[in-house]
């Protein structure tokens, strides 16, 4: 792995002043500086409290308070839980829940630490969501090559099935871990037997989804919040964070930063307290990362930008799945550009033409940006074969990339103009910034 | 009134043969591989016979046109 991802280890860091004000979540690693095991879990906050998920759809108590918490996907999509926990309740028959913690994106840690630090909360969402949908399976899909936190999991379903704790059962996986295996269509496939790999038709999963069966995907940390709201409510979840996107969110913060690591931050905190909460710049910044590989390049001068989807919408970004970098002054956006593109066309699923096509010449192209060794036509090929990569695939895999090369073009241009006619600055020679996994095809899609 | 179906592509089954761009051209144009890029997705009334004919003629099922929901 690249030294320069942020580390668990990093991660595991508590603050001079202890608590944060406002940590949620990750109040109990602030307070004992330790992973809570079941035991600690349940004398901080009891088990989790079934009976808020038992009714019918429309009167359940949980389904109720999710909605009026106005609780969204932490995954990266950001769409309405209490909508999606819905559409699968109404649906006639047994459903499934599927935990998301595939963590697909490079310069994200912050499912694997709340895992690590608090994972009955994540449990205890999934198994008030099951209750809630009317399902008696939870597959908690992991990423594959991570032994230790397969164990430990393991472990904590151990300790809740000898505590008696759930009626559902919880079952482990580890999936191939590639860029495209976290799609939720993807997960369906493989926890029926086939390959990581998205799905583009009809039927939705939670319609049919595992075993035919209507399927609620969460993210790991959206399940962690359901599990707080249950217990505390609405009104407390909206004590912080904005009226319109209230609660807290978690954060991985990495890049340019003295202590790199993993947040839980109120939304609506301004992206440059994002980085001051992982002890500040190390140097002059040019630009941050937002949102990941998938994201967006934000000059530096928009720093002062709260974390919310309607702030940062207006850039043309989204907090996605939480993951900031930040990119010094004296760094090239374009060869970090460059590198991260001819990964994301290695990871393309290679289903449909215009992403097993299309991605690996927008990343070509882009390279020779990068290395300044354009031809005449290179600008405004690079631009035509851009505009061609959304909406053009089953997944939205080639709408990524097509966001972070156009950003990077955007936030970039005076780089792009130097490398046009003077060749690549000496910048671009700098080592590697954003943690990029090698540009090769995947070893296994099963 | 009715509402304008629109075309879908199942881009996983698309394997740009490129035949719906010959016979639907006013929707569909073809990238530098052959494969479709559709102008707009709402079929005008004018051109649903030629939009059913490109329907038909995809060799794997690729395009269909649906009515939106309401
Ligand atoms: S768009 Fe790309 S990644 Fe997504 S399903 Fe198609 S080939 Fe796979
Ligand atoms: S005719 Fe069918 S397979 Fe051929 S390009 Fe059109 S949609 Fe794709």
């Amino acid at each position: 792995m690249n030294s320069s991802a942020p580390t668990p280890s990093a991660a595991y860091r508590t603050t001079a002043t202890g608590t944060p004000a406002g940590a949620r979540l990750l109040a109990g690693w602030y307070d004992t500086g330790r992973p809570a095991d079941l035991n600690e879990h349940l004398l901080r906050y009891g088990p989790p409290p079934v009976a808020m998920a038992r009714g019918h759809r429309h009167s359940m108590p949980l389904l109720r308070a999710v909605e009026a918490a106005g609780l969204t996907g932490r995954g990266g999509a950001g769409f309405p839980t209490a909508a999606k926990l819905r559409a699968v309740a109404a649906r006639r028959g047994r459903a499934v829940v599927v935990v998301n913690a595939m963590e697909s994106e490079p310069p994200s840690r912050k499912d694997q630490f709340l895992l690590a630090v608090a994972p009955h909360l994540v449990l205890d969402g999934a198994v008030l969501a099951a209750e809630a949908v009317g399902a008696d399976t939870v597959h908690i899909c992991l990423p594959r090559g991570r032994p230790a936190q397969y164990q430990q999991l393991h472990t904590a379903l151990g300790d809740r099935g000898r505590a008696h704790l759930d009626v559902v059962s919880l079952l482990l996986h580890a999936l191939p871990h590639t860029y495209v295996s976290s799609e939720s269509t993807s997960l369906v496939r493989w926890l029926n037997g086939g390959e990581a790999r998205p799905l583009g038709n009809p039927p939705r999963s939670h319609e049919r989804g595992v075993a035919r069966l209507p399927t609620l995907v969460h993210n790991a940390e959206t399940l962690a919040h359901l599990a707080l709201v249950a217990r505390y409510g609405p009104d407390w979840y909206r004590q912080t964070g904005t009226s319109d996107e209230p609660g807290t969110t978690l954060v991985t913060v990495s890049g340019a930063v003295a202590a790199p690591g993993v947040l839980e931050v109120a939304l609506g905190t301004p992206l440059a307290t994002l980085l001051d909460g992982a002890g500040g710049p190390t140097e002059p910044l040019r630009a941050v990362l937002l949102g990941g590989f998938a994201g967006v390049w934000l000059p530096a001068g928009h720093l002062r930008t709260p974390l919310t989807r309607h702030d940062l919408a207006e850039l043309g970004a989204a907090p996605g799945a939480g993951a900031l970098v930040a990119l010094p002054r004296a760094a090239c956006g374009l060869t970090e550009t460059a590198r991260v593109l001819a990964y994301l066309a290695a990871h393309s699923a290679r289903q449909c033409g215009p992403c097993r096509l299309g991605l690996p010449a927008v990343a070509e192209d882009f390279a020779a940006l990068a290395a300044g060794r354009p031809d005449p036509d290179l600008l405004s090929r690079l631009h035509r074969r851009t505009g061609l990569l959304p909406d053009r695939g089953a997944c939205r895999h080639p709408d990524g990339a097509a966001r972070l090369a156009a950003s990077a073009l955007r936030t970039f241009a005076d780089d792009v103009d130097h490398h046009l006619t003077r060749g690549a600055c000496p910048n671009a020679h700098r080592p590697p910034l954003l943690p990029v996994p090698p540009a090769e095809p995947p070893e296994a899609w099963r | 009134m009715t509402r304008a179906r629109t075309l879908r592509i199942d881009r996983i089954a698309c394997t740009g043969h490129g035949l719906c761009a010959e016979l639907l051209p006013e929707l569909v144009d073809l990238d530098e591989w052959g494969y479709p890029v559709l102008a707009q997705a709402a079929v005008p009334a004018r051109l649903e016979s030629h939009a059913r004919r490109a329907v038909a003629a995809c060799p794997v099922l690729a395009l269909r046109t649906e009515r939106p929901p309401r």
